[in-house]
């Protein structure tokens, strides 16, 4: 049996006999072949000695066995590492980030405990999935809509919890936001409730964020203080309607514009679904297809302006595309995109396109049609109205394009600002980096739009079962942080083989975001026993010197 | 070798439960509302379902060419072990399923469901 860092074979076995009596037998997982199912399917360590593996898992069914175990693993000094459903693949899924931790898995905790259609807010267990979640509102005919990240297997509070996001308002978008009252359970096995949950017999807990002094749930979130049992989230009322329409923008430098108006339509509230960004001119797809294009992308900057604009004309292709995306009546979404192409009708050469208008919810047949379905070709897909999937997987699943599948994924993803220039600059700067360190790349990248104010850079990398070619990766990845916040481009989530790098970015003051971490870590948990290392953030005994 | 740096926005794309279970129904073996069924439809149906949208079927559909069938209800050579062998230990980037996700007991159903009842290999 493995030992967790620094225990004695005997106080493991005390602890482990205690964890049974608080959970029962069957909920503490010791064997090998137990223990191997809570590796990280998508480790970039995989098979490699560095991988982060468990010694055991324990399983509580309610917050009063999570207390004892969290007690009994604090007079231990036993790591224990939380994990809600565990399916947060590509950043870490059910392993823990110390190896030797007792992973504490929540899934047993799956109850839906409320659903207000009224004021439209829920409340749920850890282990509750947005599947179990979407159902639950389904079962009961609740006209309530749920914003779901890609993986549908994922929980609601481990995804808001990892700042995870999603397709719908951007009000819901963004998860950790769109939470409302918590309950932790502390490292001393203390119950703490946020916001009116910490007022005894409050009625709502669901309703009003801040209670009163400091708003203090952050602390919970790429953190390791706590382990939350309980989380109140604000649900969508389903819309009447949903309409979308299209544009494109000739020139190279109607990027600038574009994104502006882009985002005052966003941040007033006009374009209230998520947008996308895309380049008929530099799809990776046209990049692969056209040997002259790829010629001039494959120059130092990715070719000059004047060039790629000569090119673009030749083809009469245009630079840039947006679809804008409207929740509501009918009438009213259909005044949306009309002033909305009456702003963006300022970029000369502008061309729309009026998108279907899709009345709410979607039928039975709508659902299992190719339209909602983007790997079957479709315009939307099934986030976008609330309904969670797996779709997302058949990214690095054996395909055509893909004939050697992967196994696994992992994201870089550096916010960026919401402005045309960033993406042209992120794009010649992460493009250089790339030629220069010999990392393969083939393309044009568009932001993704999740949140209000930002967007995010995302770069894809695949894991494969050949440590070689992961450790390159790795090595890749470490790199692009680096350049990434040299330009002022930081993470906004992370591969655990990467948390301290990415917090060590994070470096301003020598450090003191870091620094404030610590000193908390040791006052909450001053035996260090709650996910060390998650997010950088290490106890005392296992601290490393800053870089 | 395939790219192996993608730059990719990631996809926002999916699979609804309900309907489409019931849309399949009628195609499908096994008796209905067995508990091994009830475990495909609440953890594999989502990738290995029928119907659009299904990676896992996507992706067995091009690995066999239809010299097997893409969806595992329809296949007749899978015996328990390799279900519970798959199950416990994923592949590529299928994950392993955990037993507080599927137990033992739920395995068992699950494996008799997609094996059509046929006697474990010795």
């Amino acid at each position: 049996m493995a030992l967790p860092p620094g225990v004695t074979a005997k106080t493991f076995t005390d602890a482990t006999r205690l964890f049974k009596e608080a959970v029962g037998k069957a909920w503490v997982f010791t064997t090998k072949a137990d223990v191997d199912l809570y590796r990280d399917a998508y480790s970039v360590l995989r098979g490699e000695p560095d991988e982060r593996v468990a010694s055991a898992a324990v399983a509580p069914a309610s917050v009063e066995e999570v207390q004892k175990v969290v007690r009994i693993a604090n007079e231990h000094r036993i790591p224990i590492y939380p994990i809600s459903t565990g399916r947060n693949l590509g950043y870490g899924g059910s392993a823990p980030v110390l190896s030797g931790s007792v992973v504490l898995d929540l899934k047993r905790m799956n109850k839906v405990l409320d659903v207000n259609e009224r004021n439209a807010t829920c409340l749920v267990e850890p282990g509750v999935s947005y599947f179990d979640l979407y159902r639950h509102i389904q079962d009961r005919g609740l006209k309530l809509w749920v914003d779901v990240p890609d993986p549908g297997w994922g929980s609601p509070i481990g995804n808001s919890l990892d700042h995870g996001g999603g397709y719908t308002m951007p009000h819901f978008r963004n998860h950790f936001d769109s939470h409302c009252g918590m309950e932790v359970v502390l490292p001393d096995g203390e119950l703490l409730r946020t916001g009116m949950g910490a007022l005894p017999g409050a009625k709502t807990w669901q309703d009003y964020k801040f209670g009163i002094g400091p708003v203090i749930d952050g602390l919970f979130s790429q953190s390791n203080f706590g382990v939350v049992t309980k989380m109140g989230f604000w649900l969508m009322p389903q819309p009447d309607a949903y309409l979308t329409g299209s544009l494109t923008a000739p020139n190279y430098e109607d990027l600038i514009p574009l994104i502006d108006i882009l985002t005052y339509l966003e941040n007033s509230g006009v374009c209230n679904g998520m947008p996308g960004l895309g380049s008929p001119l530099f799809n990776a797809g046209a990049i692969a297809r056209d040997p002259e294009l790829a010629a001039i992308r494959r120059k130092p900057g990715g070719g000059t302006q004047a060039e790629l604009e000569a090119y673009a004309r030749g083809k009469g292709i245009p630079f840039w595309s947006a679809q804008l995306k409207f929740y509501g009546p009918e009438k009213a979404i259909r005044e949306l995109w009309n002033y909305s192409k009456e702003k963006f009708s300022a970029i000369k050469g502008v061309q729309f396109q009026d998108g279907p208008l899709l009345k709410l919810p979607l039928t039975a047949e709508q659902i299992q049609s190719k339209l909602v379905h983007r790997t079957e070709g479709g315009e939307f897909g099934l986030p976008e109205f609330g309904i969670p999937s797996l779709e997302m997987f058949s990214i690095g699943a054996r395909s055509p394009a893909n004939p050697e599948p992967r196994w696994g994924h992992a994201w870089f993803s550096p916010i960026i600002p919401r402005t045309g220039e960033a993406i042209l600059e992120a794009n010649r700067v992460f493009a250089d980096a790339a030629r220069e360190l010999g990392m393969p790349y083939d393309g044009f990248s568009m932001p993704t739009t999740y949140w209000a104010r930002s967007f995010i850079f995302i770069f894809g990398f695949p894991v494969t079962n050949n440590p070689k070619e992961n450790a390159k990766m790795r090595g890749y990845f470490r790199q692009i942080v680096k350049i990434g916040a040299e330009h002022g481009w930081g993470e906004y989530r992370t591969i655990p083989a990467m948390y301290d790098e990415v917090l060590n970015t994070y470096s301003f003051n020598n450090h003191a975001l870091g620094r404030f971490h610590e000193t908390l870590k040791d006052a909450i948990d001053p035996n260090g026993i709650i996910s060390a290392g998650r997010y950088g953030i290490w106890p005392k005994h296992l601290r490393k010197t800053r870089a | 070798m395939q790219r192996t740096v993608i730059m990719a926005a990631a996809l926002a794309l999916g699979v609804v439960w309900a309907a489409q279970a019931n849309a399949q129904a009628a195609s499908r073996q096994g008796a209905p509302g067995s508990h091994g069924r009830e475990v495909f439809d609440k953890w594999c149906a989502p990738c290995h379902g029928a119907g659009v949208g299904k990676p896992a079927t996507a992706a067995l559909a091009f690995k066999y060419k239809g010299s097997k069938p893409a969806l595992l209800e329809e296949r007749t050579d899978l015996t328990p072990e390799i279900v519970k062998y798959m199950v416990r230990n994923g592949v590529f980037t299928m994950p392993p399923s955990r037993k507080t996700e599927i137990s033992d007991a739920d395995l068992d159903d699950l494996a008799a469901y997609l094996s059509k009842g046929k006697p474990a290999a010795h």
